[in-house]
């Protein structure tokens, strides 16, 4: 299964400043959002696996894109998250289908490493709808400088027909994060947690 | 440090029956609940913001509480996630000053929730919608509660205030059927399986 991908829209985004106070080095966030064509809209499919393995797909191809734009070398790459807004013919559950089974192995090979889960958000909704995907340390979810969310927004999508899938990876936490917990210097990386 | 300020609370409830397919046999049911506060630190940058986590605490508690009994008890949660907006006077930092007490009112409310709260923040105007995650309270890859609840509020938050939001849900998606780890599966050791 190929997905029939209408457009891709890549973000970047550079803090250097919050509060008048520099960011030094800035921190950086990417998003690769691709608009596709859903298979199972306007009907009841009880077998979702087509979505599945766009999901398999696409897991690579945005994480690609969103790396590329953030512009470093994937070991540069500290955190990580998904989402996907299915447009009004579609259910909640085909982007379950694309974003949990099968997108995230890609995702970690194409990085190299990802022992932590890739926190994910999902909806429905019309054209131009607001996602917000989260962020969390790759390696270790408890890392609470990098406990983040981006938002992402396309004006003309997503169509009834249409589902947006998101794969946003940053080189960097929280600009000037200073509320504790712990700290990257701190993964032990054994269980994806600490 | 400076009190906590409320200038409203929300609580929505969503009974879900179905999504096009069968009907399930129990509607899965989400409630958000959302606080208004004031932001002490809006205006300026402030280095020592973290001992505002304490305060924020029993106000994580109370949350917590009018959400266990909007769906009528703790025994009755599955999943649960927390986010902020910060309005345009504050910045990302104190957003994330809600991880703790957040999470801490959650867990004293659920007893023995073993799984990361997912979380999400940002900082916007008033309107501003928050795709807040969710995921169940014991093991994080349990597929079937991986969901999502948008909220916010059309008058919040001002320059100087931030929404906290706590959600907690009774159960899987209305028609979850992609597999991986079932709730039924937990092995309840790590927080994630």
């Amino acid at each position: 299964m190929t997905a029939n991908i209408r457009k891709i829209v890549t973000f970047l985004e550079e803090t250097r400043s919050e509060m008048g106070r520099t960011v030094e080095p800035p921190t950086r966030r990417a998003a690769a959002v691709a608009v596709i064509e859903n298979p199972c809209a306007g009907k009841y499919v009880d077998d979702l696996s087509e979505l599945m393995a766009i999901g398999e797909e696409l897991g690579g191809l945005l994480t690609e894109r969103a790396v590329s734009a953030l512009g470093v070398s994937t070991a540069l790459v500290e955190s990580y998250g998904k989402a996907a807004a299915v447009g009004e013919n579609g259910e909640l559950e085909h982007a379950a289908a694309i974003l949990h089974p099968k997108l995230g192995a890609p995702v970690r090979k194409f990085l190299g490493t990802g022992l932590a889960l890739i926190p994910s958000s999902k909806k429905r909704g019309g054209l131009g709808v607001v996602l917000d995907i989260p962020l969390g340390h790759k390696d270790a979810a408890f890392v609470r400088s990098h406990f983040d969310g981006m938002e992402v927004r396309i004006s003309d999508a997503p169509r009834a027909n249409e589902i947006m899938v998101a794969i946003a990876v940053t080189d960097s936490g929280r600009p000037n994060p200073r509320v504790g917990g712990l700290t990257k210097d701190q993964i032990k990386g054994e269980d994806g947690l600490r | 440090m400076p009190e906590v300020k409320i200038r409203k609370k929300v609580i929505t409830v969503e009974e879900i029956f179905h999504e096009g397919g069968p009907p399930a046999a129990k509607p899965l049911r989400r409630a958000a609940a959302l606080v208004v506060i004031h932001n002490p630190f809006a205006g300026g940058y402030v280095q020592d913001i973290a001992p505002f986590m304490d305060d924020l605490k029993p106000l994580g508690l109370q949350m917590a509480r009018e959400l266990v009994a909007a769906l009528g008890g703790p025994g009755n949660v599955e999943a649960y996630g927390k986010g902020a907006i910060v309005g345009a006077g504050g910045e990302l930092e104190h957003g994330a000053l809600w991880h703790a007490p957040g999470g801490y009112g959650m867990r004293e409310v659920l007893g023995d929730a073993k799984a990361i709260v997912a979380s999400t923040k940002k900082i916007g105007g008033p309107g501003t919608r928050l795709d807040v995650p969710i995921t169940h309270i014991n093991a994080s890859y349990v597929r079937s509660h991986f969901d999502a609840m948008e909220v916010g509020l059309a008058d919040a938050p001002r320059a100087d205030e931030i929404v906290l939001a706590l959600i907690m849900t009774t159960g899987a998606r209305i028609h979850a059927r992609v597999g991986g780890l079932k709730a039924a599966e937990i092995k309840g050791e790590d927080g994630l399986r």
